[in-house]
């Protein structure tokens, strides 16, 4: 039929041009990685592995749980090595999901400390991520401040800024509380906290620093690499606001202050599994290490390797060592604890 | 004119589906794969977590979203109605540049004016910063409205949402004769007894096509919404789904919100099916441009100007200043590549949908039955869901059925066939097919309503077959209306992000995933680059996009 054949032509052109864009992953020397980091955030490090050891990397970025659910649908046929997130509660849920595979190696166990690893190799952490509490210096001292349980105090009525509970970190949080003290105190605490909003929960982290800057609120909570990301960015109205207000490091006479980890796993199909395993060990290097800081003022998850300046400037602290496998556990229950509390 | 019963050539009930019908079927049903797979959740148990919705959080999804599509509706009426109207009957300073600036907007992703409005009128904001430094004002002491509202959500989609409602009804009042109006005049009415009882009448059809696009857009919208910090049955799944970790229970919300969208498709078609206007007199003359003056001109201008500044102006200008004094990007190699891909997938997926909707379009013409009209709306149900769901739902089966394949392969002949069609391109251009079937087929169907049947059956009875009509008598007549569809799909794809981030292959990335990653890592002046970029390139489609529509009451009505 002339019809059929003039409307389908191109179609199979554009089908044989989509072939070509799909070839070469499955040539020798290459790693395929799946990542939650941002390019932006992860490209420049994997650069530097392939010129060190003439690997090619082949990158998809994504949402974690996007990602992992194609993982889970390519099952055995999955092009991809290593999986890549931005925290712990979705590593768990690899783990749970039967898409990762063990591996221990003598370099990764001593670079990465117990409590950001999973017991049996299943993943890494490459970087920490800590979620302190800022204050406006104008109006709070940081005696007043304490701790995370200290934030439901009806002194902070009206006064406190954090975003939304459908943000992973603030799920991790909660989390964490529910690991550490059962689920009944922490939806007490949740309780209360949501009544000393300042305002119904919106934006992003950075929102909540610039809305405590400009006197919205006194208190907010976030992690530390949008805040230095706000210091060192070239927005002036940006570093304004971050000049006024301050870190405090809550609960350092308890359990430390809430941290997540940037992990990367091995995946159960992984084809290249020797170079997605060197590329691991890449990641947790002193030198890449002290990139995440650098770049993206995220800790290192290795000790003794030098902090950068400004996470100097921000001061020590104690963080909770809690096994961060706890976080994905407690995930869906902290879900529910939010929606209960009308933490929108 | 006259009121012509639903095209039909095959009118009897009795037949046996033959080639061109089960080829229609088919293709309709493979469209509606991914809303099939998401029905398919509905009969899994998902008990303690759906009563967790229901206890705590299901009814603010519900009002929220009925009172954001609503709030859009009126939205996108006020400001797309009154514009074309102008814009077509009336001669004022700037009118052919309104023709297709007023399209503009279109261009503007909805998160992407989300958040420059944000930056520009958050509290930290420079308005908010000079109205304080200004009046001595400080913080709390005034009242400002806040943006990141349901009321401000509603704002932003109108904003770039308007445009549908504005091209189609344009499209339909360039299309109306003189002689009605002036059948009108004769009978005593007034110019606006005139739009109200006749004008905006015969423009039905095509209003509720635009309004129905704009809020099906609407329902779809993640990435607003989320920014916005109001809870809708969008953000509710994606909620269910990951934080939750329940896909069944994510799946039964996505699909209660689809059986909300099939509904008001059924009562869009019902309220249309009476309503077929064909125009078959051949003394067709253009409506007569009125010229305005004095204080009328200035208002009409006004009405002109207002979306343009609101829904483009001020977003487009605020990314390009933070283009140029913050942004870090740099236009390098790989920056044209995001480009290229970019083009590469909008190109393609346009002409691809266009096929599909043609051939289903048609299909529904020829066959008017009630199962093709049934299965072709449930595939063009895929603009009302959002990205990521119609992603996943495209995902489970052809890796499902990748896998199979390659099981059968390895088993039979030992080798591994990989992921043919999940693992290429050929899984991410078909999940734009779905996602965006529905804008090509309203286009190709307004296209091929202004066809008499008539001509159909004269082109029959001379011996053409359904295919030659086709060719030899639709497509030429309808070319504009293609043209609008094949724009319409590629300036979606180019701001599409959801089913992009999800399905790519490795190391291909498009400018929408660029900006969205910079910007979601908070990072929005250093999005503006590529976002401002995306901007440019649908610019061009959506400036030929109005010249298709000034033309299509030309060149369309004409023949008959």
């Amino acid at each position: 039929m002339a019809f059929k054949s003039t409307f389908f032509a191109p179609l199979s052109v554009i089908l044989t041009v989509a072939a070509l864009f799909a070839e070469g992953v499955q040539a020798a020397g290459e790693v395929n990685l799946y990542s939650a980091r941002k390019e932006a955030l992860i490209k420049p490090l994997l650069d530097r592995f392939t010129e060190q050891t003439g690997i090619t990397v082949n990158l998809v970025t994504g949402g974690a749980d996007a990602l992992l659910k194609r993982l889970q649908s390519e099952g055995r046929n999955s092009p991809a090595d290593l999986l890549i997130t931005t925290d712990a509660g979705r590593l768990y849920r690899a783990r749970e999901a039967g898409v990762t595979q063990p591996v221990v190696t003598e370099a990764l166990r001593q670079a990465v400390p117990e409590a950001y690893r999973e017991p049996d190799g299943h993943w890494y952490g490459l970087s920490l991520r800590a979620r302190p509490i800022f204050y406006a210096k104008a109006r709070v001292s940081a005696e007043e401040l304490s701790s995370y349980e200290g934030l439901a105090d009806p002194k902070w009525a009206g006064r406190i800024c954090i975003r939304s509970s459908g943000n992973i970190y603030n799920q991790s949080l909660v989390a964490s509380m529910i690991a550490h003290q059962g689920e009944a105190k922490s939806e007490q605490w949740a309780l209360g906290l949501v009544k000393n909003f300042a305002r119904s929960p919106k934006g992003g982290d950075r929102d909540q620093i610039k809305a405590a800057a400009a006197g919205e609120c006194d208190i907010a909570v976030a992690n530390t690499y949008y805040y230095g990301g706000m210091i060192s960015g070239k927005d002036e109205a940006e570093r304004q606001a971050a000049e006024k207000v301050a870190v405090f490091w809550p609960n350092q006479s308890g359990r430390g202050t809430h941290v997540n980890v940037s992990g990367a796993a091995l995946t159960a199909h992984a084809r290249n599994r020797d170079n997605a395993v060197k590329l691991m060990e890449f990641l947790v290097q002193p030198e890449s290490q002290s990139w995440y800081a650098e770049v993206n003022y995220e800790y290192p998850v290795r000790e003794g390797v030098a902090w950068s300046a400004l996470l100097q400037q921000w001061g020590r602290f104690k963080s909770d060592n809690l096994n961060l496998s706890e976080l994905g556990k407690y995930n869906s229950q902290a879900v529910m604890i939010m929606d209960r509390a009308g933490w929108k | 004119m006259e009121v012509a019963v639903p095209p039909g050539i095959e009118t009897e009930r009795k037949h046996r589906p033959g080639f061109w019908e089960t080829g229609v079927l088919l293709s309709a049903l493979l469209l509606a794969l991914p809303v099939v797979v998401v029905f398919s959740f509905v009969f899994v148990p998902a008990g303690d977590v759906w009563r967790h919705l229901v206890e705590t959080v299901l009814a603010d999804y519900l009002s929220n979203s009925v009172l954001l599509v609503s709030g859009v509706a009126i939205g996108v009426l006020l400001l797309g109605i009154p514009t074309a109207w102008a814009t077509t009957v009336y001669d004022f300073p700037g009118r052919r540049l309104f023709e297709w600036a007023l399209l503009l907007p279109l261009a503007i992703p909805a998160y992407i004016i989300a958040y420059t409005y944000t930056g520009l009128l958050d509290i930290s904001g420079p308005i908010q910063g000079l109205l304080r430094s200004l009046f001595g004002w400080s913080v709390g002491e005034y009242r400002f409205p806040d943006v990141r509202s349901l009321g401000g959500a509603v704002m932003m989609l109108s904003l770039v949402l308007y445009p549908y409602v504005y091209m189609m009804s344009r499209a339909s009042f360039l299309g109306q004769s003189l002689s009605m109006l002036e059948a009108g005049r004769v009978l005593g009415a007034g110019p606006w007894r005139l739009f109200f009882t006749i004008t905006l009448p015969l423009a039905r059809p095509a209003v509720v096509t635009g309004l129905s696009l704009a809020l099906m857009e609407t329902l779809a919208d993640y990435g607003t919404v989320q920014y916005f910090g109001i809870a809708t049955f969008t953000t509710g799944i994606f909620r269910t789904w990951f934080g939750l970790n329940d896909s069944a229970a994510a799946a039964q919300l996505a699909a209660l919100l689809m059986s909300f969208v099939f509904v008001l498709i059924l009562l869009e078609q019902h309220s249309r099916r009476r309503l077929r206007f064909f125009q078959t007199s051949g003394r067709y003359r253009h409506l007569p441009r009125h010229k305005l003056s004095g204080y009328r001109k200035w208002t009409v201008l006004l009405l002109c100007l207002l979306p343009l500044t609101f829904g483009f102006l001020i977003p487009a200008g605020q990314l390009l200043v933070w283009a140029f004094s913050i942004a870090e990007e740099t236009l390098d190699q790989r920056f044209f590549f995001l480009v290229g891909h970019t083009l590469l997938l909008a190109v393609s997926a346009a002409l691809i949908t266009l096929m599909l909707a043609l051939f289903l379009g048609y299909g529904r013409r020829l066959f008017p039955f009630r199962r093709v009209g049934f299965a072709i709306r449930l595939s063009a149900m895929g603009y009302a869901i959002p990205g990521t769901v119609i992603a996943v739902g495209v995902m489970l089966p052809f890796a499902w059925l990748d896998n199979r394949i390659d099981d059968w392969m390895r088993h039979l002949f030992g080798i591994s066939t990989g992921l043919m069609f999940s693992g290429t391109l050929f899984i991410l251009l078909f999940a734009y097919a779905v996602r965006f079937l529905a804008v090509s087929l309203q286009s190709v169907e307004s296209g091929l309503a202004r066809v008499t049947p008539n001509m159909d059956d004269a082109a029959r009875s001379l011996g053409y077959s359904p295919a030659k009509v086709l060719m030899k008598i639709h497509l030429p007549i309808m070319r504009s209306a293609l043209f609008s569809a094949l724009l319409l799909v590629f300036v979606d794809v180019l701001k599409e992000l959801p089913a992009t981030l999800i399905l790519r292959p490795f190391n291909f990335n498009t400018l929408a995933v660029r900006a969205y990653e910079l910007a979601s890592d908070e990072r929005l002046a250093d999005s503006s680059v590529a976002a401002l970029t995306i901007v440019a390139v649908g610019v061009i489609p959506v400036v030929l996009l109005s010249r298709a529509v000034s033309r299509s009451g030309e060149r369309d009505a004409v023949p008959t």
